[in-house]
């Protein structure tokens, strides 16, 4: 598989604080990848680093097969970071025009962009004019002038309203069935299970895990069990091979799986005890209490 | 070199105020031909400006360049706040993000400043010429294109100028703390060489302050006015005899060259080492 980006042993330190630390993973192409992790976690240094805008302490990375200059490379990029800047007294497309110019690629695709991002009939207004969501928007537009091998993505609904949120995923969700590769940094757990196929998930600068999303969520899940003899239930569990955790609430019996097990071999195994259930539920761990365990427990 | 002209213009050519300041400029520069309209005319006392001599060739490249070089603060707004609104847009960022490298940034920039330079020699080459050859009493080609190194000591200092207003324009990041600190390191040569005049004599003063950035810039083009024959002459009635060194020499431009060189080479330095 083609390498898009390699990071291996990258360190970023601002005075007394490590921002990144000794960060590796690679890019191939053609997946979506998630970049995880709170605020303050190293997301965006990260992604600046490689960008060429905040210089790295120690480490390194290379785009491509690493015979290109990174500035070079950053042609065949299509990048956002944090907030959308252009300037504010030209038009979009002015603004369009300028950066067809630093890419070094023609003008004819500014009309086909903005169509993408459904911004062609306000073109020509200033860039200042515009919203929050629009600018946002334009944005992207600027960053698929050049029709990137990688569109890299710093936080990209932050700030915005429900439906500006749902018109950057629809277009994020269109660039990625059309093959390209992105990259996309965020704190919103949800944003990067819907879109993204691997992840990297970053804590206080640290890589905790790198991967594919599925693969994240290892566990075989749990069950949610009740019944009238709530002890009797426990004991049963206990003496059962399947299982490893067992947690119990005065409602609600929690047993997480050291095996996958079906949900109505157990319903079987627990009759033939005696147990009838009241509530049973087969589980796995979302995306969210899967970072919650990963980014807390370390 | 023409794409990162081009990339520059292109930021300049949509901006209204840079647009509204560089027109001024221009326009002030052609406005030195109004000199030549300044006329009294009182009873016995007539006065004609322009008949005094001042756009006699070659004197007229001396005066005109001199003249000239006080507008230079219009541009150096310009090309102040070209630089350090890329800071506040943070386009800056998004410049680099976008492909271009820190050098070939800075190198746009520079480009733009030589070019401006550029552009003002060539149009008070033009202005001059007109002049001299409406006024002046000699236009003998070899007297009209004596004296030229005033041109190229123009575009020096101007391109020296600008170079400094570049640097102070990424040092400071907003453009008018920038300009604050350009009249405040105005100032503070002002100080040094009063401090040096005082404590040594004004010979070792001023061979000390003529390595000072504007110092040197301003050393380029001396004064005109002292060598004005109608001066001299009105000098020498009352028993003074100016004696001046009006020449430019090469040790001059020598000077501004390397600030300008290392103006440059600083910003790139300082654009290199921070984090954005």
């Amino acid at each position: 598989m083609d390498s898009i980006l390699t990071i291996s042993n990258l360190t970023k330190k601002f005075g007394y604080l490590t921002a990144v630390n000794d960060l590796s993973f690679t890019i191939n192409k053609g997946n979506v990848y998630g970049i995880l992790g709170p605020n303050g976690s190293g997301k965006s240094t990260t992604l600046g680093i490689v960008l060429n805008v905040v210089n790295k302490t120690s480490g390194d990375f290379k785009w491509f097969d690493g015979n290109t200059t990174t500035h070079d490379a950053l042609k065949k990029v299509g990048a956002i970071i944090e907030r959308p800047n252009f300037y504010p007294y030209m038009t979009a497309e002015q603004n369009l025009k300028l950066v067809c110019k630093i890419k070094g690629v023609n003008e004819s695709k500014i009309e086909e962009k903005l169509e993408i991002v459904g911004l062609l009939e306000r073109k020509d207004s200033k860039f200042s004019t515009y919203s929050l969501g629009m600018k946002q928007r334009l944005a992207i537009a600027s960053a698929l002038l050049n029709d990137p091998e990688i569109l890299i993505l710093d936080e990209p609904t932050n700030g915005l309203d429900p439906q500006g949120i749902h018109q950057i995923r629809e277009i994020i969700k269109k660039i990625a069935s059309e093959g390209t590769t992105i990259l996309l940094a965020s704190h919103l757990l949800d944003e990067v299970e819907k879109v993204c196929s691997h992840v990297v998930v970053l804590r206080k600068g640290v890589n905790l895990y790198s991967g594919r999303v599925d693969e994240m969520i290892s566990s075989h899940g749990f069950f949610e069990l009740k019944c009238n003899d709530m002890e009797a239930l426990v004991k049963v569990l206990e003496n059962l091979p399947y299982f490893g955790n067992i947690k119990v609430t005065e409602q609600l019996v929690t047993a997480f799986l050291n095996e996958p097990l079906k949900s109505e071999t157990l319903n079987t195994l627990l009759f033939e005890k005696g147990i009838v259930l009241t509530h049973l539920v087969q589980r796995k761990e979302s995306l969210e209490e899967q970072f919650l365990t990963l980014t807390n427990n370390q | 070199m023409y794409r990162l002209l081009n990339i520059e213009l292109h930021k300049l050519k949509h901006s209204r105020s840079s647009k509204i300041l560089i027109i001024t400029y221009f326009v002030l520069l052609t406005s030195i031909a109004l000199v030549a309209a300044i006329k009294f005319d009182i009873g016995p006392i007539q006065f004609h400006l322009a008949e005094m001599g001042i756009f006699n060739f070659p004197y007229v490249w001396h005066f005109n360049s001199y003249i000239s070089a006080l507008f230079k603060l219009f541009l150096a707004i310009v090309i102040v706040s070209m630089m350090s609104n890329e800071y506040s847009n943070k386009t800056l960022k998004q410049n680099l993000i976008d492909g271009l490298s820190k050098k070939e940034f800075i190198l746009s920039k520079f480009y733009t400043v030589v070019l401006l330079s550029l552009a003002s020699t060539i149009f008070l080459f033009i202005v001059s010429l007109i002049l001299g050859l409406i006024f002046s009493s000699y236009t003998e080609l070899s007297i009209i294109f004596s004296d030229l190194e005033y041109l190229i000591a123009f575009f020096i200092k101007l391109v020296g100028f600008f170079s400094f207003c570049l640097f102070l324009g990424i040092l400071v990041k907003r453009s008018a703390f920038a300009l604050g600190f350009l009249f405040v390191w105005q100032f503070v040569e002002g100080i040094i060489f009063g401090v040096l005049r005082w404590n040594t004599n004004p010979d070792i003063a001023s061979t000390i302050m003529q390595f000072f950035p504007l110092n040197a810039m301003s050393n380029l083009i001396k004064e005109p006015f002292t060598r004005l024959s109608a001066v001299q002459s009105v000098a020498n009635q009352i028993g003074e005899k100016f004696n001046f060194d009006y020449a430019i020499h090469w040790y001059e431009i020598a000077i501004v060259v390397g600030w300008t060189a290392l103006f440059i080479f600083l910003s790139y330095l300082l654009l290199k080492k921070r984090d954005l």
